[in-house]
């Protein structure tokens, strides 16, 4: 049974379709041809499955290392997602415009060097929705997350900019409260906002305030760091519970029926992390989790380091109200986001003296080794599950929770 | 956590391991489809493939929502999104679903005004926020969410809302096992019987499988002991030659079903003579469309929809992935060219889709446990004999 017309769908035309089917005929021809095969009554080379399996992924991680293209016509919410499309988009479009030396490793903050002292600068932007939440608002996010970007990179943070754009009809109670928010966690952080820029638009051209902070931070340790530097046998280490912010916006938004204890984690990190340096200074490298949470950084981290990363479901801590609410919602606590935690590699002997150090710290009383870096497949992020079985953990592709900070 | 690490413990999953690799035969191969997309996602998620011996292999079933759904669908969806007098409502899972000129996602991004919902009481709420524009929703989905359709539009019409409607796409399983199980290419030993869906339509649709095919039927709960301990419960019948149904998911699926549910879903919407399935090719009796009664809340008859049928991209083997002929990493452009981020067939967009779960979860070698090694234990004939 059939209707009368048929067209032919895309596919056609998309040139990037018809490269992969000649690279697929290719690659089947070459292993045809390959010699030394036991071969069926037909006289076909016959693969046992395992091994042309083996090939096909082989070709998948081929075609995963080339260079990025956008082929959306449009920007969709998913790229700003903090996963594949994300990252696509910074390399083809944001890298390929400004490439330098600087900004080519795209670690939190960019490290520079004035007049020959070591100096990081990072910036970021804040369109979280809504603006008040459990555990903070807009204003301590803008001034943590700076903050946490530069410690990360091994700075101590000092002074910051802040640009606000603010939708007409936003009542000053509501400025104030977020600026008062963003005095009190300057003070806690040890930061100063030295200038700063307002804009207004119409209202429905922004919702409510925005925020633009940026931050410098003189690197005064004899630190290098970064995820490339990560090696196998390297420790993996995570400083608390994990998707605390992601899931209290989520619920604070109230399109959903689900309540829960959970307040953002939203905190100043560099505190932290000047313990963490002191007691191991061999660290390799330290990220702070927030969109694509934990999962995306541990993609970073085996992407850079060419290295396999093996991780264990049971050893990562996630709060019970976390859990219930993303097996509810479908979603995986390694993707969503926190705003006070990071993740940190370490020589694997050192794992223990960054676990106490970091535990020293009430912001890192839950800290806890989650993994290793592998030399197993390059660029693969592993996970032992809590049932007993292995799967990968790739980047995120959709956008389950858009405008989370 | 309650009701979830209880059914995903890995000391009784070594323990089944054990008891279902002793009871396959030396030298024989098992092939089990799971028919619901949900299981194919919970088996790549937790890692279960680790704890089977080599000679069972799981083939993926038809049973993913939105991998099923033709492109010429979407294409009908796309129409009616565009005017300007709709607001169409669909499901995340949809978003991404690629019609002839695009998803709804890059629909939205060039200004069209689809909006994603988590229930369609939610296009309801849009409705009555609206009042002057059409709100459809896009209804998609097995059995299992039927009725939340139908409720639906049972409330709109208590409530008298006139400017809310459906666009309904909804499909019935039985057709699609039936045209699997009488598709020549496909030699199955049983099945994994989907489990959310038999708590609307209970055990009973599934007995022709065993009586008139020969082929067990295990319906199954959705977290990996659920599925481990129904592979092992086909393992019984097959080895003691038994072609029964069986309800091993006996704490949510009642074996009548759900009769409020299936009267929801009667009043409200009847079977289509024939719908077309992306890669079974049209299937009799297979789908459900709105009752002339609620002709007023049908989408298709609201607006007349260009019910063109589109032809999948050629490079695409999505039929033959549904089917359980190809495992997914044996589609020419699986992971190169079609991948969760530039989807070229439906299997690679919903979590569902067992492309989805490959790419996202098994693209790795499987390490076996030890417990799943040992096959033969209890066959008889063999030195010991194992459970009952």
């Amino acid at each position: 049974m059939t209707t009368g017309d048929t067209r032919q769908g895309p596919g056609a035309g998309g040139g990037w379709i018809d490269e992969a089917l000649r690279e697929h005929d290719h690659a089947e021809a070459l292993e045809a041809a390959a010699p030394a095969r036991p071969e069926d009554p037909a006289g076909r080379p016959v693969l046992p499955v395992a091994d042309r399996e083996r090939q096909v992924l082989d070709r998948i991680d081929r075609a995963r290392r080339r260079r990025p293209r956008v082929r959306e016509e449009r920007i969709t919410m998913s790229h700003g997602a903090g996963g594949k499309a994300s990252r696509t988009l910074v390399e083809a479009v944001f890298l390929d415009a400004f490439r330098n030396p600087q900004l080519e490793p795209l670690e939190d903050a960019a490290e520079l060097s004035l007049s020959g002292v070591r100096t990081a600068l990072t910036t970021d932007s804040y369109v979280v929705s809504p603006l008040f939440f459990p555990g903070g608002n807009i204003g301590d996010l803008a001034v943590n997350g700076t903050v946490n970007d530069l410690s990360v990179a091994g700075a101590t943070p000092l002074y910051l900019s802040a640009g606000f754009i603010l939708e007409e009809g936003l009542p000053v109670a509501d400025l104030l409260r977020v600026t008062e928010a963003m005095r009190d966690a300057a003070a806690a952080a040890g930061v100063r906002v030295v200038t700063g820029d307002t804009k207004v638009v119409q209202r429905g051209k922004a919702d409510g305030c925005y925020i633009n902070t940026a931050g410098v931070g003189l690197v005064s340790r004899d630190v290098q760091l970064g995820v490339a530097r990560a090696q196998p046998g390297d420790a993996i280490i995570v400083s608390g519970p994990v998707g605390d912010h992601g899931i209290t916006i989520m619920l604070a938004r109230g399109e959903l029926d689900i309540e829960a204890d959970i307040v953002s984690d939203t905190a100043p990190l560099n505190g932290l992390v000047a313990r963490l340096l002191d007691a191991v200074p061999g660290v390799r490298a330290m990220r702070d989790a927030t969109r694509g949470g934990v999962a995306t950084i541990l993609n970073e981290i085996a992407a850079a380091a060419d290295a396999g990363v093996l991780v264990r479901e049971d050893d990562i801590p996630v709060r019970t109200e976390v859990r219930g609410a993303c097996e509810l919602l479908g979603i995986d606590p390694m993707y969503v986001a926190c705003e006070g935690r990071m993740v940190a590699v370490v020589p694997g002997d050192s794992a223990g003296d960054a676990i106490a150090a970091l535990r020293a710290d009430p912001l890192g009383a839950d800290a806890a080794v989650i993994g290793h870096v592998t030399d197993g497949p390059p660029g693969i992020v592993q996970l032992k599950t809590a049932f007993g079985g292995t799967r990968i953990v790739d980047l995120l592709v959709g956008d389950p929770l858009p405008r989370i900070c | 956590m309650r009701f979830v690490d209880e059914y995903r413990d890995a000391d009784q999953a070594r323990a089944l391991a054990a008891k279902i690799a002793a009871l396959c035969e030396p030298g024989r191969t098992y092939k089990l489809m799971e028919v619901c997309g949900g299981h194919t996602h919970t088996i790549y998620k937790h890692g279960l493939e680790d704890y089977l011996p080599e000679s069972i292999t799981l083939v993926h079933g038809p049973g993913c929502p939105v991998c099923v759904i033709p492109m010429g669908r979407v294409d009908d969806a796309m129409h009616l999104a565009a005017r300007e007098d709709v607001i169409m409502t669909s499901f995340g899972d949809m978003m991404r679903v690629p019609g002839s000129n695009g998803s709804f996602f890059d629909a939205k991004a060039a200004g069209t005004d689809i909006r994603m919902v988590y229930s369609p009481l939610d296009s309801l709420k849009i409705a009555r926020q609206n009042p002057d524009r059409q709100v459809v929703f896009m209804a998609i989905g097995f059995e299992t969410t039927a009725p939340s359709t139908a409720m639906t539009m049972l409330r709109a019409a208590s409530e008298g809302l006139s400017n809310f409607s459906v666009f309904c796409n909804h499909v019935t399983i039985i057709p699609a096992i039936k045209a699997i199980l009488d598709s020549p290419d496909l030699r199955l030993d049983g099945f994994i019987g989907p489990g959310h869906v038999s708590t609307v339509i209970g055990c009973r649709p599934y007995e022709f499988i065993a009586r008139d095919y020969g082929k067990p039927v295990v319906v199954a709960g959705f977290e990996p002991l659920d599925i481990l301990q129904s592979i092992y419960m086909l393992m019984l019948q097959l080895s003691s030659g038994r072609s029964e149904v069986e309800n091993q998911y006996s704490r949510v699926v009642p074996w009548d079903g759900n009769l409020v549910a299936l009267r929801a879903i009667g009043e409200t919407m009847e079977l289509r003579p024939y719908f077309e399935w992306r890669g079974l090719g049209f299937i009799s009796h297979s789908a459900l469309k709105v009752r002339e009664k609620f002709a007023a809340m049908d989408a298709e008859r609201l607006f007349s929809v260009p019910g063109v049928r589109v032809a999948d991209p050629k490079a695409c083997q999505c039929g033959e992935v549904l089917k359980g002929v190809l495992k997914p990493w044996e589609c020419k452009v699986f992971g190169t060219a079609c991948t969760p981020e530039t989807p070229i067939g439906t299997c690679m967009v919903s979590p569902e889709g067992a492309c989805a779960a490959y790419y996202n979860f098994g693209r790795v070698e499987r390490h076996r446990v030890p417990e799943a090694a040992v096959v033969g234990n209890a066959v008889a004939g063999n030195a010991v004999v194992g459970n009952s």
